[in-house]
């Protein structure tokens, strides 16, 4: 009895669907809520990630204990001062930088023991004892890195000074691509707009689809011409201009705010942010379309498209660490290839090796779920 | 105005049968029905809430597709071509969605776009869509900014857009005070007047089935008859009684009426008491009742549809007694003079807009008092201020003697209160809400379970002791959340239209229980829509933009508006022609 | 005595309405169980499988011993040689490895004159993060073999030998420091759910009415919303402090008193806010829009996946507010360096504060939505 939802494009098709656009334009305006949504939250989002998430280590206390003060301890703490990384803090003693460290005043302590510049003069053993906060570890990890680094720069520069010692006999040469100051904010700001993008895709089509739904408008809709084809058109339209406006703002951010570089190009970068916010809107005319009830949507949106898109998208942990299960499950998050596309956009440019796999995989999400809604929505209310 | 052309329905349904899937097996909604409609005809569908109405208008609109049976909207059938048939009628639902951050304006291009509505007829169209409605004024207004009534006429008017010749309305007059139900009758007779149009009307408001040609009863799914009003009222003629006590409220005298033999239904009115009975011999009086005048009256719709009900509806046991709820009268029924609710110079303001201004009355202990009032008439706000639920900003409010405002929690203690909406936990079973209200009011051990007992008992609520309450038959929801108002013996009770969405048998009944309790004592104050209700109090005011327009018992108010062209006005005639009146002064030609 | 059997009352009510409904148990369980399994198995630092390449122009033995090292390690993934200069671009371009390891022509050369020989490492930075930890992996594989290469050609170890330990966590487990922290989120999202929703679904559902014409007075009606919110607040949090001892292994050094005073605490102020945000919303949907607009901010800003001392010193001062920062520092305190009451005041008096000033709030907007 029931006929294919998609009736083919009836005579009046535009007339109908742009009233819907211009009925669902004139909503978004008067309403304040979801211009708020579309626009305020990605800046305040923004903002609050930009500045809140920063994986950067800077200044980090580092207690510093000399049992006794000579050159050679000096210019150890003199290596450590003129790190942008680690500021050296002095305490007297061994048991009072523990505490501190205990106390988390310091992540960690460098300790330079009695013996240290006598040792060092006479090239014996000179024993450089460092103790790290594991409580954060990867602050902790960053943190050995860096002294280290410091370590083996003042002993390349004793080096230099002294004889011939062959003291390093293998040296690392490290070159990193695309992010050269190593800022965590630049790989950060891209992966957080595909999380904000998700947001206001999914949850702001959720809400609202849902309300016709909790007013009655819906039924009233259904009684008319309009075929659900053309009702979705009619949806899909003004949030997804609204989304790739939303998405304006937070590229506009990150390269004047932030300072993100952007490598690619615009065409691009609109052209992949489309294939998304297609994917995200099909999300969210899914989720309304199952929920009908704007208390229920809200939740599952944040349920299934927000969470993921932070987590399982690998904008902040890395997918290849996961667990096998879970490095799985972070294939059906669509975020997870749209942060990939928006770090290489940005960071590295347009590399078509990342982007093309990436964009058809966008492509087919948007695909499934505008194809899922439309066959499962009908002008029925059963 | 009725084509005599059988022949050619415009709309036929001819075994329709739609079930649900429900937690046992599957629940019937429409069982089996057939029907048609003669175009240009006003059909009435009538039935109570749950009866099937709102299905059988998706059916027709083709938003459900029926189990079995057909249906054929203008030779299209709504399951397999829904489009042909939403391109074509008119379909106004309950609750008709008016995009309320749209003007007036636009929601009526919303529609004409829909509908394709060519540009050149479009301002004729709407321009006789405006002065129909009466919106003409309104029309960059935010539909959200209507006020009740006008929000349906803009409904109607979306609806009416692009000329449908059938046009469906799910009871377009829920919820709207008897002023604007009459205004938007007043627009459907025009219609088919006008426009030949076809109309099917479902509603829960017995009285307006007058209005229609045509009747169909639906109960429980099932067609309990069919055919023009004079056809039902002829059925009953002479079967219709008044019974009069001199100078006495008959109200404690009803239940023995009702149980006399041969006595069908029997309702307060005022201080009469309206009989149908089996045959057109008048009744015997019950035994003991004193002095009693009985003399015939017309008959009425209401009086068929509860003969054509209570046949059907088997097992009413009407030796039953009506149960005491009540351990001890409050203060041993003595009802004269004695004050139980005083309102004074009683004024609340939302900003400018002032919503109640210098409200005064006084409610007499064991009183049955009704406040009456059009939407937006301070009804709500009053009430709510009684309940304790608003401060008001000005007057004195005394319950039992104490000042509301200075002793909240003794006011609190002697109140029961009955929400509009049904207003207890859900998802708590029967007897978990019972425990828990008569906790809050402090009921405790072994008084406390009898209490919860007893009522349960009273309000055959027992048999359902550990089902949720949201799962409930409407009927015993109702009983419920009186029920549980009861707990603590409230010598006051307040109730915010309590039988909205009750079938006519169960508010009947639900009365009963009312009228037994103002018996005993109990000052009972209510408000309500439906105006057969007002009949049933002993005296009611009417509201009117916040200031009291008429009060007095049913009879006096009646009486005000009684003139030569109106020898023997109903309530609602009252109501309209008082609220009419205060609009338009005195004098300036309407 | 009577008034405290009706707070118990209206306590026992919102138990059940709480977990008598299928949506609201859903509310209380399946979220912050989702969130326990996919944070802390999902939400680490560490790097295991990293795809990387190798260009070898050295054709001597010390390359392919200090090849061997990678490819042994569980921390790297070998997928490609390279032979040319220009291969390399394009496998770091299109992110089929994070690494290329080049070894020059004559690495094995120097090493066997005693010249410092070189190791090139070239980085994917895309992430930076994940970059810094990858080289640090680097670093270590690269300075294990030098060390061993001193000791096996008997040449003089260095001088000044670095020794690094890390206290607390050992072998610097992320999840040691995410799933204590997790505690503190997800506790910090039940609190505030139960609370943020429960009035503004009574008055959806009308029952608020009908509690406020009984005698309870308002503090009674928000004790009875208080409760059930700490009991399960305290419970959840039991579970996952359970769920980290037993499934993570997560070391539980400090004191248990400690911890729950933290939580006692904590609760308090998640259950003041979620009252507030209660008492100024009218429906459920405002009320969820209220407890998400906090939580997504207060959970950023709480130090919870990246430190504090990272963020700029404006927002620095702004997570003072923050109530989950504090019980973060306590819970990790707590767990992974033995501390007991005494070592955390700092920690419970500003908790302390923030939470009876909510609840002092909470209760002033409760009482003048009331009128």
């Amino acid at each position: 009895m029931r006929r294919p939802a998609f009736p083919g494009l009836r005579p009046g098709f535009k007339g109908r669907v742009w009233a819907l656009i211009v009925k669902e334009s004139r909503q978004i305006f008067r309403d304040p809520s979801s211009l708020a949504i579309a626009f305020a939250l990605p800046f305040v989002l923004l903002l609050i990630f930009g500045y809140g998430i920063s994986l950067d280590a800077r200044h980090v206390p580092i207690a510093v204990v000399q049992d006794a003060r000579t050159p050679a301890s000096e210019g150890l703490v003199a290596g450590l001062r003129n790190s942008p990384w680690l500021t050296p803090r002095p305490y007297p003693d061994i048991h009072s930088a523990v505490e501190a460290l205990k106390l988390a005043r310091v992540d960690g302590i460098l300790w330079l023991r009695e013996d240290f510049g006598r040792q060092v003069l006479s090239f014996r053993n000179a024993p450089v004892h460092v103790v790290v906060d594991g409580v954060d570890a990867n602050t902790a990890r960053l943190v050995e890195g860096y002294l280290d680094q410091v370590w083996e720069t003042w002993l390349a520069q004793r080096n230099q000074r002294g004889r011939d010692l062959s003291i390093v006999p293998v040296d690392l040469e490290a070159r990193l691509w695309f992010n050269p100051d190593n800022r965590s904010r630049d790989f950060l700001i891209p992966g957080l707009i595909a999380v904000i993008m998700t947001l206001i895709g999914a949850l702001l089509t959720a809400l609202i689809v849902a309300r016709e739904w909790e007013r009655g408008t819906m039924e009233a809709l259904f009684v008319t011409p309009a075929s659900i084809l053309e009702i979705l058109v009619g949806k899909f339209v003004p949030y997804f201009v609204l989304g790739m406006g939303g998405m304006g703002i937070t590229v506009v951010m990150a390269t004047a705010l932030f300072r993100i570089p952007l490598r690619g190009s615009i065409p691009v970068l609109t052209l992949t942010s489309a294939l998304f916010l297609s994917a995200a809107l099909g999300m969210g005319l899914l989720i309304s379309t199952l929920a009908k009830n704007q208390f229920v949507a809200g939740q599952i949106a944040i349920i299934v498209t927000f969470l993921p898109a932070f987590i399982l998208s690998g904008f902040i942990f890395d997918i290849q660490s996961m667990p096998a299960p879970i490095r799985m499950l972070t294939h059906i998050v669509p975020a997870r290839y749209f942060v990939s596309i928006l770090q290489t956009v940005f960071l590295a440019g347009d590399i078509p090796s990342v982007i093309v796999p990436n964009a058809v995989a966008l492509a087919l999400f948007a695909l499934f779920f505008l194809a899922i809604v439309l066959a499962i929505s009908h002008k029925r209310l059963e | 105005m009725v084509p005599d052309d059988p022949a050619s329905p415009i709309l036929t349904v001819s075994g329709l049968l739609k079930t649900f899937p429900s937690p046992a097996g599957r629940e019937t909604a429409l069982n089996g029905i057939s029907f048609d409609l003669a175009p240009g005809s006003v059909t009435g569908l009538i039935g109570p809430d749950g009866a099937g109405k709102t299905t059988l208008m998706r059916l027709l609109a083709g938003l459900f597709i029926p189990d079995s049976g057909s249906i054929a909207v203008m030779g299209h059938d709504p399951a397999s071509d829904p489009l042909s048939v939403q391109g074509t009628i008119g379909y106004m639902p309950q609750k008709f969605g008016l995009y309320e951050d749209l003007t007036v304006q636009e929601n009526l291009d919303l529609y004409a776009d829909l509908h394709s509505l060519p540009s050149e007829g479009r301002r004729l169209r709407y321009a006789s869509l405006l002065s129909m409605t009466g919106l003409g004024p309104f029309t960059g207004r935010l539909a959200g900014n209507l006020s009740g009534g006008m929000k349906q006429k803009l409904g109607l008017a979306c609806t009416l857009v692009h000329r449908p010749p059938l046009l469906l309305l799910d009871e377009p007059t829920v919820g709207v005070d008897p002023v604007s139900r009459r205004e938007l009758w007043a627009i459907l007779k025009q219609l088919v007047a006008d426009e030949g149009s076809t109309l099917f009307v479902s509603t829960a408001y017995l009285d307006e089935a007058e209005r229609c040609d045509k009747i169909l009863i639906l109960y429980n799914g099932e067609i309990l008859g069919s055919g023009p009003p004079e056809m039902f009222r002829r059925e009953v003629s002479g079967r219709s009684f008044r019974a009069t006590s001199p100078g006495q409220s008959l109200r404690a005298l009803e239940p023995q009426f009702y149980r006399l033999p041969g006595i069908v239904d029997s309702v307060l009115q005022g201080n009469t008491l309206r009989l149908v009975s089996e045959s057109t011999a008048p009744p015997d009086p019950p035994p003991g009742a004193g002095q009693i005048q009985l003399e015939p009256v017309p008959a009425r719709f209401e009086d068929a549809f509860m003969v054509r009900v209570l046949e059907r509806a088997s097992g009413i046991d009407r030796s039953r007694e009506t149960p005491t709820l009540y351990d001890s009268a409050p203060r041993n029924g003595n009802r004269e003079g004695e004050t139980a609710i005083s309102v004074h110079d009683l004024t609340k303001r939302f900003g400018a807009f002032i919503a109640v201004d210098r409200v005064a009355f006084s409610v007499l202990r064991g009183e049955v008092f009704g406040l009456l009032g059009a939407n937006g008439a301070g009804k709500t706000t009053t009430f709510r201020m009684l309940a304790g639920l608003l401060p008001p900003d000005e007057g004195v409010l005394t319950l039992d003697g104490m000042d509301m405002r200075r002793s909240p929690a003794y006011a609190r203690q002697r109140l029961g209160y009955m929400a509009q909406k049904f207003s207890l936990y859900t998802h708590l079973t029967v007897r978990q809400n019972l425990v828990f209200y008569s906790s809050a009011y402090g009921l405790s051990g072994v008084r406390q379970k009898e209490r919860v007992q007893r009522v349960a008992r009273a309000f055959d609520l027992e048999s359902f002791f550990e089902t949720q309450s949201g799962l409930l038959p409407q009927g015993f929801r109702q009983r419920l959340a009186l029920a549980a108002a009861l707990m603590h013996e409230p010598p006051i009770l307040l109730l915010d239209e309590p039988t909205s969405g009750m079938d006519p048998l169960a508010r009947r009944e639900f009365w009963r229980v009312i009228d037994s309790l103002a018996v005993l004592g109990v000052t009972v104050m209510v408000t309500t829509h439906f105006m057969e209700e007002a009949e049933y109090c002993d005296r009611l005011v009417i509201l009117d933009r916040g200031r009291i327009l008429a009060v007095g018992n049913p009879a006096e108010i009646k009486a005000r508006v009684a003139g030569p062209d109106l020898p023997n006005p109903t309530l609602e005639d009252a109501f309209v022609t008082l609220l009419s009146g205060a609009a338009a002064p005195a004098g300036s030609a309407r | 005595m009577n008034r405290i059997k009706r707070i118990l009352r209206l306590a026992q009510k919102e138990f059940l309405t709480l977990l008598a409904d299928r949506k609201s148990r859903m509310t209380v369980i399946v979220p912050p169980l989702i969130q326990l399994l996919v944070f802390s198995f999902a939400a680490t630092f560490e790097l295991n499988n990293i795809p990387y390449a190798v260009w070898n122009e050295d054709p001597g033995l010390h390359s392919r011993q200090l090849l061997a090292r990678f490819s042994g390690s569980p921390n790297f993934h070998l997928v490609g040689t390279v032979r040319h200069e220009e291969e390399v671009a394009p496998l770091i371009d299109s992110r089929t490895v994070l690494l290329v390891l080049h070894v020059p022509r004559d690495f094995s050369r120097d090493l066997l004159l005693h010249r410092p020989a070189t190791v090139q490492a070239i980085v994917d930075g895309r992430e930076s993060n994940t970059a810094m930890i990858l080289l640090g992996y680097v670093r270590t594989i690269v300075m294990d073999y030098g060390a061993g290469y001193l000791s096996d050609s008997g040449s003089t170890p260095p001088l000044a030998p670095i020794v690094l330990r890390a206290w607390y966590n050992p072998n610097l487990k992320s999840r040691w420091f995410i799933v204590p922290g997790l505690v503190g989120v997800i506790t910090l999202v039940i609190s505030l759910l139960v609370t943020a929703l429960s009035v503004s679904r009574e008055r959806e559902e009308g029952t608020f009415d009908q509690l406020l014409v009984t005698p309870l007075e308002p503090f009674d009606i928000l004790m009875g919303k208080i409760i059930p919110g700490f009991v399960i607040g305290i419970l959840e949090a039991t579970v996952i402090v359970l769920f980290a001892t037993l499934v993570f292994h997560v070391p539980l050094r400090g004191s248990l008193a400690a911890l729950y005073l933290g939580l006692f605490l904590f609760i308090l102020s998640g259950l003041g806010v979620g009252l507030m945000i209660s008492s100024v919303v009218t429906t459920q949907q405002q009320g969820l829009l209220g407890a998400f607009l906090f939580m997504v901010p207060a959970i950023i800003l709480s130090g919870f996946a990246t430190p504090i001392q990272n963020m700029p010193k404006i927002i620095q001062d702004l997570t003072l507010l923050d109530p989950l920062r504090y019980v973060l520092v306590i819970l990790r305190q707590v767990f992974l360096k033995g501390a007991g009451v005494g070592d955390l005041w700092s920690q419970y008096g500003p908790l302390a504060l923030i939470g009876s000033v909510t609840m002092v709030l909470a209760a002033l907007f409760f009482r003048r939505r009331l009128g």
